[in-house]
């Protein structure tokens, strides 16, 4: 593969992630716990989707394929998506909501954090752009999740069974494949290693100082990169790209 | 509709649009505590680039002017125009007045 097609694949990567993450806090559009958080949620949700659109763009621009970024998102199947598969679990409760963010939150300070040196001037500049939004979200679920786990029992132990749950996909993200290593080589993506480094140093503080166990010998996903997915991916595409695949080429 | 307890203590919101400038009321927000409280004013009154500041203030904390008393409070000042500074040019190059 050329350096241009790994970057492509590599910006689509980062760009599904963000995509996924978004319609699952979209679905909680008028539905939060309050209208403030239903509002907060839609936001970050906005966030990564404007994170996802630059994504795209960018690798529409580099694939020789002719894919505007419109079909990248509407045009491909379950197995062509590479997002990490912890951002398809379900909206079960706002623990669920909250965990799954403060991971992928944390995981995306670090990992933007580093993006911004890349090589890649465009990549840098995204990172650049994402790194602000990053900073806010990562302080948002912090806080909820903090509260939740120091607040009442009830709340403590919805937090307990979503880390669960959650945790069978939190290793896959730090899992190279051959486009983060040959891409790492060249200072152009993320060394996987000093992300995975920074982000237990957080989680696992964190963790202790909620006294939240981290579960061991547990089931771990992997495979995203290869465009393995839980089931509940297929639902989530089924629902966003229905009206594209319907009407292709509609314009509004 | 949710009760306090569901949703938290009711908090003004003051923001500022330009550094330097007043703050301004622009509305109010339910949270469970500070922190919460100020991520939903940011949340709910920022996201279209209004301020620069953003301050939070416990709604029972305000002390207001009761609306019977607005006669006495309010209404003498109708009378005396010369307390307006109306009768000042002010300056173009003034532009928050």
């Amino acid at each position: 593969m050329e350096t241009k097609e790994m970057i492509a694949a590599y910006a689509t990567r980062l760009g599904d992630t963000s995509l996924i993450l978004s319609h699952r806090l979209a679905k909680l559009y008028a539905s939060g716990p309050t209208l403030e958080e239903s509002v907060a949620l839609t936001n970050i949700s906005l966030d990564h989707l404007g994170q996802a659109t630059t994504f795209y763009q960018y690798a529409a621009k580099l694939n020789a394929n002719g894919l505007n970024e419109d079909d990248i998102a509407y045009r491909r199947n379950e197995r062509e998506y590479d997002n990490f598969q912890l951002v398809e679990q379900p909206n079960t409760d706002f623990a669920f909501v909250m965990l799954r963010q403060y991971l992928v939150d944390a995981f995306n300070y670090h990992y933007y954090s580093a993006l911004c040196d890349s090589n890649d001037e465009t990549l840098a500049a995204i990172a650049a752009k994402a790194i602000k939004e990053v900073k806010y979200h990562y302080r948002h679920s912090r806080e909820w999740l903090l509260r939740l786990g120091k607040g009442t029992e009830e709340a403590y132990n919805k937090l307990d069974n979503a880390l669960v749950h959650l945790w069978s996909y939190t290793k896959e993200m730090f899992t190279p494949d051959a486009i983060d290593e040959a891409l790492a080589s060249l200072g152009i993506a993320v060394d996987l290693k000093s992300v995975q480094e920074q982000w237990e140093r957080d989680v696992f503080e964190f963790f202790s100082e909620l006294k939240l166990q981290i579960p061991e010998k547990i089931f771990q996903a992997k495979g995203c990169k290869e465009g393995n997915h839980t089931e509940l991916l297929g639902h989530i595409l089924c629902e966003m790209q229905y009206l594209p695949r319907a009407y292709p080429d509609a314009k509004w | 509709m949710s009760n306090q307890a569901e949703t938290g203590e009711l908090w003004e919101v003051f923001l500022q649009s330009k550094s330097g400038l007043a703050f301004k009321h622009a509305g109010s927000v339910h949270g469970s505590d500070a922190e919460i409280a100020l991520q939903n004013a940011r949340d709910v009154y920022t996201r279209r680039n209004e301020a620069v500041g953003l301050w939070i203030v416990p709604s029972d904390q305000i002390i207001a002017a009761s609306p019977s008393d607005s006669e006495s409070f309010f209404d003498l000042a109708n009378d005396k125009i010369y307390r307006h500074p109306t009768f000042y040019n002010v300056p173009d190059g003034v532009k928050h007045m």
